[in-house]
């Protein structure tokens, strides 16, 4: 029992990871309809900046705080992002507008290309580690309730706060403030909306930003737990079923996505995996995914497509 | 004035259709292939043959599979890898476990073994299409993947989980120094390049090109989406996986599944990208370029003197993968080939302004 639960909750914090980057790819296909798998890059490429930035500050200005470094480091970070949005607004999104959806999925697919290379070369390409204080003991919990207890990753847990921290800023901000119902009608109709007044080039730069510190923050939370470096760009892959099976129009969607996608892939590795040869998390969230897709195409949360194949 | 076709008659239907209906494109291609089977392997080095033709010539015939499914019937594909792999694999299976199979019998049979792979990923495709389709050819790479790294039957029980290919030999003839691989690719790649041309311009080419542009409205005119898009599902795939087992077996020679990992399913799709969307001959350019720009990009700043680390250069690589991935989709949709189809227009008045 303990070892099950073990399980599900090591599930559950992975799954608020993946949900971490899933809400990346939702923010901007919610808002331009583009499917965007330059995000893992952007999560590399901020994640780089990230470490890289709290690294290199103290050294110019002389100085030994971490936290003040890593205060510098994150708005750096940020502004970063920011002059990366403007950027892939200027010089690709503005040039594609009206394009066929994998037209611009392959186009993104060029940008993180791109980015992946660029964050290299100026970033470098070993391994770097992120420290923003982030616990890393483990606690023991519940082990009054059954013999043995739990034990539980305390950064796991941070990690799934600073998750659900975000999802409730960026619901609040999509839901109340007037660019976030501007984002909305863009992802709704680009041309009815621009028709009303609505500047689609400055909503995409909004959104990119905001893609651009959802994988700012994912980066410093995957970076921290298992270091930068360059498979942090596949990660992003590892959380495409996510959102495919959340829905891709759903920000909770997402989350439970998320959810689902860990807790089976540790369950399935721990219970299934030693019967065909393991490794299968790999492949597993896919064909989950997949079986999923056939049934429900729209996903868990997602408007429903109605379209004729 | 070059390329004019005044003059050039058609009395016939049969004439009409040809395959190149223009007599300079006749004399081009011929000449084209005379050099490739006569000119090039006298005249190349070793290291030209192993390093850049044959892996030209491979990877052209699997853009010309991928190119069949996305260019020609819109089904975006991100598994190319897995396919290749799985032809590679039945390839080497066959030849292990059945002793005596003829060389491009198995190579051929790998090819048949990804068709049937190949159309059980394709099934989703009735269902989804886009962005769906491609998160389930990726679930297609990362099983593959899988597959061939973790169940050891398929590897012969190797203990690495590598494989390797004995010496081989077609028809009696052995097929073991550069030229002679390189001449053995090259007649798979040409009677099959001919194949999807004469595929791509016949009725189910055109079925695949009614799909793309509108589904609804080519069900409406009597076309069965299933069947169609299960066929260039089925023809892609099987054209990839020969590619995949000559990839193995006269390229790499052994290989483990890295070698047909997602990388390779990107560095496909841009290839038909750049190459050009819809177009037999843009593979060919597509791959062309993208074998050539890292050879360009290793060599040219040597020449200029500049000393660039092995990873400094992969990532230039990647940045003007990506930049040029970009560009092409903005710039020029159709790619290599629709600035070949320019320049052939360019020709006709050349060098008359009218």
């Amino acid at each position: 029992m303990g070892f099950f639960l073990e399980t599900l909750f090591g599930g559950l914090m992975s799954g608020m990871l993946y949900a971490l980057i899933g809400l990346g790819f939702v923010l901007i296909f919610k808002a331009s309809g583009v499917f965007n798998f330059a995000q893992g890059a952007m999560v590399l490429v901020a994640a780089l900046s990230m470490a890289r930035f709290s690294e290199w500050i103290p050294r110019w200005l002389g100085f030994e705080n971490l936290l003040v470094a890593n205060v510098l480091a994150f708005i750096v970070s940020a502004a970063l992002m920011f002059l990366l949005a403007v950027a892939v607004e200027r010089y690709v999104l503005r040039h594609l507008v009206n394009q066929e959806a994998t037209t611009l999925l392959m186009a993104t697919l060029g940008i993180s290309y791109f980015l992946d290379g660029l964050g290299q070369i100026a970033f470098g390409s070993s391994v770097y580690s992120i420290d923003v204080g982030m616990p890393k003991d483990p606690a023991l919990i519940l082990d009054t309730v059954f013999e043995g207890g739990l034990l539980i990753n305390l950064e796991d847990l941070t990690a799934a706060l600073v998750a659900a921290l975000l999802v409730a800023a960026l619901a609040a901000f999509f839901q109340y403030t007037s660019t976030g119902r501007a984002l909305r009608a863009v992802a709704d109709d680009h041309q009815a909306a621009q028709s009303i007044g609505i500047p689609l080039n400055r909503i995409w730069v909004i959104v990119w930003s905001v893609a651009g510190l959802v994988a700012l923050v994912a980066g410093i939370v995957w970076g921290s737990k298992f270091g930068v470096q360059f498979t942090l760009s596949t990660a992003a892959l590892r959380a495409l079923p996510v959102v495919i099976l959340g829905g891709l129009t759903s920000v909770p969607g997402a989350i439970l996505g998320g959810l689902i996608i860990g807790v089976g892939e540790k369950l399935s590795e721990v219970y299934l995996g030693s019967l065909v040869g393991g490794g299968i998390e790999i492949w597993f969230a896919y064909v989950l995914a997949l079986v999923f897709l056939l049934f429900r195409p729209q996903g868990l949360f997602g408007e429903k497509i109605i379209d004729r194949i | 004035m070059l390329y004019r076709e005044n003059g050039q008659f058609k009395t016939s239907y049969r004439a009409d259709q040809q395959i190149f209906p223009i007599r300079q494109d006749r004399i081009l291609i011929g000449l084209l292939l005379a050099v490739a089977f006569v000119g090039v392997p006298m005249l190349a080095s070793d290291y030209l043959l192993r390093a850049i033709l044959i892996p030209f010539l491979i990877l052209s015939l699997a853009a010309v599979g991928l190119n069949i499914l996305v260019g020609y019937c819109g089904q975006i594909s991100l598994g190319t890898g897995a396919f290749m792999a799985v032809g590679a694999y039945a390839a080497w299976n066959i030849g292990v476990r059945l002793p005596g199979m003829p060389l491009v019998l198995q190579i051929v049979l790998g090819g048949g073994f990804a068709t049937l792979v190949g159309i059980v990923f394709g099934i989703p495709s009735l269902r989804i299409r886009g962005l769906y389709l491609a998160v389930a050819t990726l679930a297609a790479q990362f099983f593959v993947d899988w597959a061939f790294l973790r169940i050891p039957f398929f590897t012969n029980y190797s203990p690495s989980g590598s494989v390797s290919v004995p010496p081989l030999y077609a028809f009696g003839l052995p097929v073991q120094t550069a030229m002679q691989k390189y001449l053995f690719v090259l007649a798979f790649v040409a009677v099959f390049a001919l194949l999807a041309k004469n595929l791509v311009r016949g009725a189910i080419g055109r079925q695949w090109m009614a799909i793309r542009d509108m589904d609804v409205a080519a069900a409406v005119i009597g076309i069965r989406p299933m069947y169609a898009k299960l066929s260039a599902f089925a023809v892609s795939s099987f054209i990839v996986g020969v590619a995949g087992a000559l990839w193995g077996y006269i390229h790499l020679g052994s290989w483990e599944p890295l070698a047909f990992d997602l990388t390779r399913s990107f560095q496909l799709l841009f290839m038909v990208i750049i190459g050009g969307l819809g177009s037999i001959l843009g593979s060919f350019f597509g791959a062309a370029f993208i074998v050539l720009v890292p050879v360009a990009l290793t060599n040219v700043p040597h020449l200029l003197g500049l000393r660039l680390s092995v990873d400094t250069a992969a990532h230039i690589e990647h940045m003007v993968f990506g930049a040029l991935i970009v560009l092409f989709l903005i710039a020029e949709p159709h790619g290599l080939a629709r600035l070949w189809s320019i320049g052939k227009e360019k020709l006709r008045i050349w060098p008359f302004p009218h």
